[in-house]
Parts: C-alpha cells; structure tokens; sequence
C-alpha cells in the first residue's frame, strides 16, 4: 500500500482510480475519494460513484449487473469478476479500459 | 398513381450529420449548397452509430454513441449542437431479462402530434422509446417481449458481422399508434396499436439464405422506407433485392430485377424522393461470393428510379471511375427538401458526397474522416 492510499485509508474510506476514458464524468479527476457507508462492495462503491457522477456505471456495467467486456476493475491491485466482491479497509478500486482494438 | 406534394415553404438550413466510427461531425453548407464546411468532432472517439435532428422542433439532436470500452448511450442537445447532455436513462434492457444492449443503431424521431417521443432500435435487436425528448427510456414491452421475439430475431449473438440490428423505425404520418420496424435478421414487422402488439409483414420478399427462401420471418431487410408523400407506400433494400410494397396489399414486389447484372440489386441504403413517391435511390454494393460488401467492380455508382422501381438510372457522374472500393452503410444516405432535391452519402472510407441536382452529378464534400456510419440532413 502506498503512503498516499494509507493517508486515505479510514474507515469507510474508498479511493478510486478513473481511468482517461471517464474522466468527462469526473471533471478530468483522476482519482476520487469516497465515504463508503454501507457494505464494502464493489457494487456498493460503483453505487455512490454513480450517485456523484450519473451515468458513470452503465458505462462500466449493463444492465443485468455484468461488467462490460472491456472493462477491468481490480482492487488492491487484484482483478474482481464479482460486484460482491469485498473492498478491505486502505485499498485502492482501480478501473481500467482493457484492450479493445482499433 | 401516388400524389406528388409541392415544396416545402419553410426555409431549411443546409447541415448535414455525419456520424462516424469515431465521432460526429457536422457539414454546413451555403446557401447554393456549393459550398460545405467542416465542423467538429464532437464525442470524438465515440462510435457514433446515428445522430438525428428532431423535425418537430428544429433543434433538439439526439447521438447514439459508445466506446470500444465504454457501454452504450444517448447524447442529447436542445440547441442544435452547441451543448450536450448525456440521456438519464439511456436504453437498457429490463434486469433480469438477461439481455443487454450493445448498443444503440438506430433513432427516429416520433409522430408530429407526440412532440418528445423519440424511438430507438438496439443491437441485439431490442425497441425502446423515449418520452421526453431522449432523456430518459424505456423498452417497449409488446415488441421486446413479445413471446414471438426470439423465433423472429434468433439469439442475441446471430445475425449480421456487426451484431443483430432493429433499424428503420417508421410512424404512419396520419397515426401515431401504425408502426413498422426491421430487423437484421428477423423481417419487417408492423403494429397497429403503438407498440402492444405485433406481426411479420415479409410476404413476397426473398430470404435465399434460408432453408426456406420464402418464410414468414426471418428476413434480413437493411433499409426500409415509408414514403412521406404517400404512407401506404414503403420500400425495402433488403439482403436479397430490393422490394415495394403498397398498402393496404400484404406482399412485397420485387422492384430489383431492373437493376444491371453486373451490379445487382444489393446494397444497405434507400432513400426516397420528399415528394415523389416514385422516386427513390439505392447505392449498390457487392454482394456476391463472400459478400465484399464494395461498391462492385470497384466503380460506385447511386442508381434512381423515377417509376417506383420498375426501372433504373446509374448515377455516377463526378464519382471515381475506378478503384474505388468503398460502400454507403444504411444510414449513411439521406436527402434534402430543396426543389432540386440534395441527395448526400457518406462511405466507408469517410468521405461525404453531395448532389445538388437529385444524383445527375456529384461533388466530394469532406474527405478524409473515419469510417462513416449515418449521415442525415439537419
């Protein structure tokens, strides 16, 4: 964990990495810092992500909750499949535009 | 024989929306339509499949956009291009349907008397509509869950190299509730109670790719057109031919077999006349052996016919000779309201053509921009 995350990292507390491909939802922000009330989940994370930002998430997920083919979300830099996936306290929710061709 | 309708008074603004591969554009042309300039991208790395100007107001466009990466959605403006908003609630499928829109193909804006109402069609094939001017969606149930759905469509992954496609939503200008949609593959569909219910409507068009070269659906139409001058009139481009069919009839006529041999009768656009509805014009394409899907022999050419069909005119003055092996996808052909009617395309290869003089000559408007989806006058 990096100092910078670990400064970020109260409880509740959730830093998320924006890749360039969002960034017009987040005002060119690359990394946004939530209060994660409520379970650690990703889906939870993408919840209030999308309250700030609206529309963020079906970017990411359609609408039978599955992450989009070329989307990548890892946490504490480990690749999650699962929405249900816990977010451990001082960790980082990185989103990333995988590889998807010309 | 159908009415001709006189010109429309109104003034019109000579725009263009070219919708690309990656991004929108807009062409602006004088008032002579000599002169077109270039402007934008918006959404720039967006693939734009159809970007389309509400006729009611003049001034709301809606954008069906996605990225490589990103989900499918709606931009929406109210001031003709200068501001953008994205849709709230962009087309989406109901949770646990266990489909999900790959994205958004096609737009049509509603009836004069429902000012706000917007369709969409979808990849896979999905209908959904928008009541308040493409802010928010929903599905239309009676086409998207229809129990019929899956035998007329097939599944979510079949269809054409680019994903299944509904397209061609078309209103009855005299009510609101007669609806016509196609599907790539799926065949023509009508319904008479605004969306509730549905039924195939390909009787007399080929489907030679089948085991069953004449069933009820199952069709693979590519463009279909009602003529605004005569609404009991459509016209299909379709995978194998090109059809007409006159309502209150049931069966299509195959308006293709007048076509050369040597360039066939399949293409993906069509265009109508504003006012003559026996007017109308394709843009052929290879459809031969693999299906290249290029203009054929490398010389692309419109072709027009002014007696609803029966026969056809090459139109090919101003265009490459030679070596030109591009195509006009289905959206990517539209026509203007002037006396001489404009006739505009944009081709794979991202050029954008233009004809003052219904297709007797035309001009290059704008080259060098990606890959062309749809292009609509504004």
């Amino acid at each position: 964990m990096t100092a910078r995350v670990a400064a970020a990292a109260t409880a509740g507390h959730l830093r998320v990495r924006i890749p360039g491909l969002l960034r017009s939802y987040t005002g060119g922000v690359e990394t946004v810092d939530l209060d994660l009330a409520g379970p650690p989940t990703v889906a939870h994370a993408l919840a209030i992500l999308d309250a700030r930002f609206p529309g963020l998430r079906f970017r990411l997920i359609d609408e039978q909750g599955a992450i989009r083919p070329h989307i990548k979300l890892f946490v504490d830099a480990a690749i999650v499949r699962d929405l249900d996936a816990a977010i451990p306290p001082g960790v980082e929710l990185m989103i990333v535009g995988a590889l998807s061709g010309g | 024989m159908p009415p001709r309708l006189k010109s429309s008074a109104a003034p019109r603004r000579n725009e263009l929306l070219v919708a690309t591969r990656k991004g929108l554009w807009t062409l602006t042309g004088d008032i002579a339509r000599r002169s077109w300039k270039l402007a934008g991208p918006h959404f720039l790395g967006h693939i734009v499949h159809h970007a389309v100007l509400d006729p009611r107001d003049g001034k709301t466009l809606l954008a069906a956009a996605r990225t490589g990466h990103l989900g499918p959605t709606i931009f929406r403006s109210t001031d003709r291009g200068r501001s953008w908003k994205e849709a709230a609630r962009p087309p989406a499928f109901r949770e646990g349907s266990g489909r999900s829109v790959e994205h958004t193909f096609w737009l049509t804006p509603g009836h004069a008397a429902q000012p706000g109402v917007w369709y969409a069609g979808t990849s896979p094939q999905g209908l959904f509509r928008s009541a308040d001017g493409g802010a928010t969606w929903d599905g239309v149930d009676g086409f998207n869950a229809h129990p019929q759905r899956k035998a007329w469509c097939g599944g979510d992954k079949d269809g054409t190299p680019d994903g299944p496609k509904l397209h061609s939503i078309v209103i009855d200008p005299r009510d609101p509730a007669h609806l016509y949609v196609s599907m790539s593959s799926g065949g023509t569909f009508e319904s008479t109670d605004a969306g509730a219910g549905w039924r195939p409507l390909n009787r007399g068009v080929k489907a030679d790719f089948l085991p069953d070269p004449d069933p009820e659906f199952g069709h693979d139409p590519h463009c279909v057109r009602l003529h605004p001058a005569a609404p009991d009139r459509l016209y299909q481009q379709n995978h194998c031919g090109i059809f007409r069919l006159d309502r209150p009839g049931e069966g299509w006529i195959d308006i293709g077999a007048g076509m050369p041999k040597s360039v066939g009768a399949i293409g993906f656009p069509l265009v109508v006349h504003p006012r003559d509805a026996d007017t109308l014009w394709v843009f052929p394409m290879d459809g031969t052996r693999v299906w290249p899907r290029v203009s054929p022999g490398g010389r692309p050419a419109a072709y027009r016919s002014v007696n609803g069909g029966r026969t056809w005119q090459r139109q090919a003055t101003g265009l490459p000779k030679t070596q030109a092996w591009w195509t006009v996808k289905r959206q990517a052909m539209t026509v203007d309201h002037a006396t001489a009617v404009g006739v505009y395309f944009g081709t794979t290869s991202g050029e954008v053509w233009g004809s003052r003089d219904e297709g007797r000559s035309w001009k290059c408007l704008a080259r060098n921009l990606p890959h062309i989806y749809a292009v609509e006058a504004a």
